[in-house]
């Protein structure tokens, strides 16, 4: 039985129905239309749908969207101040840290995570917490690449 | 002056480095040039002459990249929709009033169907239809996609099984819904009966029948030179080892995804979702669904990975677009994780038993290999593909005058097997390289010194190899193999690295290092063409038949067609994949995308040029001879003719070009150009992966601190990309190596159907791989010297991980069988505390 869910994504509210089964991930996708937040197991292991739900990072696939309500969310479209990338969207381009993109909006949302925390995590820390997500094309090189980068580019702004 | 020879002057001028500490540099300092001539008035405020000598110089001499886009580590064209999630995979396509298609899995190994009951099913409110094989016999089996093949069409997969199930995961019947949760919970209820029947679980078990009437070996591939049986019988020493390597796949992040809708105002029926071979796959389709070709089109969207597996045509594909007709509604298809495990291609898995014929000295006589290669239930659309590749490419770098090779298709109770990325490589380098370390200990030879007696000497390419595979000759087109392993050694301070790790073995630490040197495949042809037009503005568009599985694709076509029409690659917009805007196509597979599609476009490129100068010729009333293209602009080549100074954009060309245009003339309408690449041979790069393993000896953990590649490329358009391919392609390799694998009970039960089973390396499997890309033995069989990337990291690993752990726990040829899981190396560790 579908009931009404207001949530909160990128500073926009979303009045939406849906059954109490859904998915944060499938009501992102497709009853908010925010398709950047990609399935990848759909059982928590590959952290593709990673998003940001109160300041922490959440596998959108193992939250319901009820859970989330009067929560605030962030996905990967709301990571760019209009044509501004943000330095991490930056640092990935310019450190080629993704081929075919799919694993990406997890990845910019779990690192987001961890870079803007007023205590940012130290390079190991940094390490095992980006170890949770998969990425199948890049060997991770230059994902670890890229958030050192946009790690440092942050703190000097 | 044409591009090429303003390109060749500037390489001359700067030799590009060897060594990727100093091509990093190399790239640096590059880039800040460019960064810094960014930063300086646009050269078009200058009205005084432009000319490439200007512009070098305004760049300063000092710049090694000058303005040849080819070589750059440009950043790619791609990214900027996949960072800001606007990309569209096939998940996010959503057509209004779309029906959910879910298909229900035999969950028994070998059986016989005895009733399908979707009575539960088709009573929610909402399930539109269930179809079972009854309501789709009329539609052939899926094809092989190189034509009919006796021995092997018997065993093709129907699109929805029929009467017998063959694996955990085969087709039984599909659900459709107007939702995907409510057709999940209507293929719950579809209640399905089936008797089981014996299975066969191994290729190795004794010959029987799969089905009745039909073998479980459909075919053996064979094939050899010399003389094999004369050259054990001179032998001094016979080394013979069982090898082993598990099964495994792709398994790319995004699953499959398939979108049909037909559309009965035009009377086309379109596929959303292809990959890797999209024409090829409109051909086979329009044969299976009794249509013209012209009537079907496919639309690849953005490619979650491709690495082989995705692109084929499945069941789930012809399924969607037979109920796109049929139902009259867009039906879509988004496979979910668990039937991704069960359902999508496996591949790998083999067992090779092999010997070889030694000399004292170290020469080896002769290799012989018999094989076992697990296909799984049914034949897919390779065919037997991946065997004729293993036994094709066994001999690798060595000159191996004798060779002999049975491959032995076998067909199990097992998910179906094809292609994954460095398809027969990845298992024949294990097997040769196993066996020449094996040579190496029999003889107590260094076995770096054993490969290097062996090798195949640049004065003797091209080396015909003396067998053919996948309908090529395999003739090596280029190659100096001593220097790249040289070259290797130096980077990595070889004897150094030997003694630090003898050091720390005597210390106690459990580590090691290991070696294996491969020979690629890429470039498969016969043919590519693709068609490059101007519009008024000044932008390109390259119409490709290639395809784009995430590697990069249209950056470096745009990289080729910038270089050799003479403008900024961010102009050139690329289209692949989409069949309706082009009739061929060669797709993203066999390394062939920037070998074949790449040439493509520099033939075509070098025609929009030559129109372009004609033209512009006429407009500034100059020889064609006296101008060329920089960014864009038709200029004078050089200052120091009367008129230079004056130029003309390519836009101003097109325009000019436009059919109704009276500068046109009698010329062809159109700034645009089709261009055409053909070979029939394909071009091998090569290889060195050099691993480092530390065990430990608790837990039989083993733990990759370093993982190096040398590899020699012909020439790198993007150094970056190639780099990219072969790191990302190491830790693939890592997986098969360490991890992955699809393993099943005696009973023909899939014990890996999810990521906590079946484990992808993560961060903190994989190290910083070091990557050095040499450019010493370009491709002589295309324009640009080009040779494949993208199965350079991947093709080694199993081989060299396995030679760093037989190291590190000091047992020479321990390693017999892949992944080396931990379970598997902590009884190789207890083998040796007894």
């Amino acid at each position: 039985m579908k009931q009404p869910i207001t949530l909160q994504v990128n500073q926009n509210t979303y009045d939406i129905e849906a059954e109490p089964r859904r998915t944060l991930a499938d009501a992102l996708r497709e009853d908010c239309g925010l398709t950047g937040t990609h399935l990848g197991c759909e059982h928590g292991v590959c952290g593709a749908c990673t998003v940001i739900v109160d300041g922490d990072p959440m596998r959108a696939c193992l939250m319901f969207a009820v859970q989330a309500e009067g929560r605030a969310i962030r996905t990967v479209e709301g990571l760019a101040a209009g044509a501004t990338l943000h330095p991490l969207q930056q640092a990935f381009i310019d450190h080629h840290a993704l081929q075919c993109g799919f694993c990406t909006a997890g990845f910019l949302m779990l690192a987001t995570s961890l870079i803007e925390r007023a205590d940012p995590p130290d390079d190991q820390e940094l390490l095992d917490a980006l170890s949770s997500n998969l990425c199948r094309c890049t060997g991770y090189k230059n994902i670890v690449n890229a958030v050192r980068a946009a790690s440092v580019a942050l703190r000097q702004r | 002056m044409d591009a090429r020879s303003e390109a060749s002057l500037i390489e001359s001028n700067a030799t590009v480095p060897k060594t990727a500490a100093l091509r990093t540099e190399w790239i640096e300092t590059a880039a800040l040039a460019l960064a810094e001539r960014a930063a300086r008035p646009p050269a078009a405020a200058v009205p005084d002459t432009v000319t490439p000598e200007r512009i070098r110089e305004e760049t300063g001499t000092s710049d090694p990249v000058g303005r040849d886009p080819i070589g750059q580590s440009v950043t790619r064209l791609e990214d900027l929709p996949l960072v800001r999630g606007q990309a569209r995979f096939a998940a996010d396509l959503s057509f209004p009033r779309s029906l959910h298609m879910r298909i229900v899995r035999s969950s028994v190994p070998h059986g016989r169907i005895a009733s399908i009951d979707a009575s539960a099913a088709l009573a929610l409110r909402g399930v539109v239809a269930v179809w079972t094989h009854h309501d789709v016999a009329d539609i052939p089996c899926i094809p092989l996609r190189e034509g009919k093949s006796a021995e092997l069409d018997p065993y093709l997969q129907p699109i929805l099984a029929d009467g017998i199930v063959r694996y955990v995961g085969d087709p039984v019947a599909a659900v459709f819904a107007t939702d995907p949760y409510l057709a999940e919970d209507a293929a719950e209820r579809v209640i399905v009966d089936i008797e089981s029947l014996p299975v066969i679980t191994e290729a190795t078990a004794p010959l029987g029948e799969f089905l009745p009437g039909l073998p479980s070996e459909p075919t053996i591939v064979r094939k050899g030179y010399g003389d094999v049986d004369a050259a054990f019988a001179q032998a001094d020493l016979v080394v013979e080892l069982e090898l082993a390597i598990g099964r495994h796949s792709g398994v790319p992040l995004e699953t499959r995804g398939a979108i049909g809708r037909y559309d009965a105002s035009r009377d086309v029926l379109e596929l959303h979702g292809a990959a890797k071979v999209p024409h090829r796959n409109r051909d086979a389709l329009a044969r299976m669904l009794g249509r013209s070709p012209h009537s079907i089109q496919l639309f690849e969207l953005h490619v979650g990975g491709g690495f082989g597996v995705r692109g084929e045509i499945y069941p789930e594909d012809v399924l969607v677009l037979l109920a796109a007709m049929r139902l009259e509604r867009p039906v879509k298809w988004i496979e979910d994780r668990y039937e991704s495990l069960l359902a999508t291609n496996q591949s790998r898995e083999q067992l090779h038993r092999v010997r070889a014929a030694v000399r004292a000295d170290g020469w080896v006589l002769a290799m012989d290999d018999e094989f076992f290669h697990d296909q799984g239930a049914y034949v897919r659309t390779h065919g037997d593909r991946v065997v004729d590749m293993t036994a094709g490419i066994l001999p690798g770098p060595y000159v191996l005058p004798n060779y002999r090779v049975a491959g032995h298709y076998r067909l199990t109770n097992k998910t179906p097997a094809a292609t994954y990325r460095a398809p027969g490589r990845f298992e024949s380098t294990f097997v040769r390289e196993r066996l020449f370390d094996a040579i190496a200990e029999r003889l107590g030879m260094d076995p770096i010194e054993l490969r290097r007696r062996n090798l195949i000497q640049p004065q003797q390419m091209p080396f015909p190899r003396g067998i053919d595979t996948i309908s090529d000759t395999i003739v090596f087109d280029s190659g100096d193999y001593p220097l790249l392993l040289d070259k290797t050694l130096d980077a990595l301070h070889w004897e150094d690295l030997k003694e630090s790790l003898r050091q720390r073995r005597a210390t106690g630490e459990t580590v090691g290092a290991g070696l294996a040197y491969f020979v690629e495949k890429s470039g498969l042809g016969p043919a590519d063409g693709v068609r490059i037009s101007v519009d008024f503005t000044g932008a390109v568009e390259v119409v490709t038949g290639g395809a784009s599985v995430g590697q990069g694709f249209e950056t470096v076509v745009a990289q080729i067609c910038a270089s050799t029409l003479g403008v900024d690659y961010r102009r050139v917009r690329v289209i692949h994949g989409q069949t309706n805007r082009i009739q061929y196509g060669i797709g993203a597979h066999a390394g062939r995308a920037t070998v074949m599609t790449g040439s493509a476009t520099h033939n075509a490129a070098l025609k929009v040029r030559a129109k372009a100068l004609e033209m512009a010729a006429s407009l500034l009333g100059a020889s064609a001879d006296q101008l060329s293209v920089v960014d864009g602009q038709v200029v004078y080549a050089s200052g120091d003719v009367a008129g230079a100074g004056r130029t003309v954009s390519l836009g101003d060309i097109a325009s000019a070009l436009a059919p109704t245009a009276p500068a046109r003339g009698g010329r062809e309408p159109g700034l645009s150009a089709e261009g055409w690449y053909e070979t029939h041979s394909m071009t091998y790069p090569y290889g060195v992966h050099v691993a480092v393993v530390k065990v430990d000896r608790d837990t039989g953990a083993p733990r990759v601190e370093r993982f190096f590649v040398g590899y020699d490329v012909g020439r790198a358009v993007n150094p970056m990309l190639v780099e990219g391919q072969i790191v990302g392609g190491v830790a693939q390799g890592l997986g098969g190596a360490l991890l992955e694998e699809f393993s099943y009970d005696e009973r023909g039960e899939p014990l890996a159907v999810t990521f906590a089973d079946y484990l992808l390396p993560t961060l903190a499997d994989v190290p910083a791989v070091e990557v050095m890309l040499t450019e010493d033995a370009p491709s002589p069989l295309n324009p640009l010297g080009i040779k494949g990337a993208g199965e350079a990291g991947i093709n080694g690993v199993g081989a060299a991980i396995a030679a760093a752990i037989d190291d590190a726990i000091g047992q020479p040829g321990a390693v017999t069988r892949l992944p080396v899981s931990p379970a598997r190396l902590k009884a190789l560790l207890r083998r040796r505390a007894s």
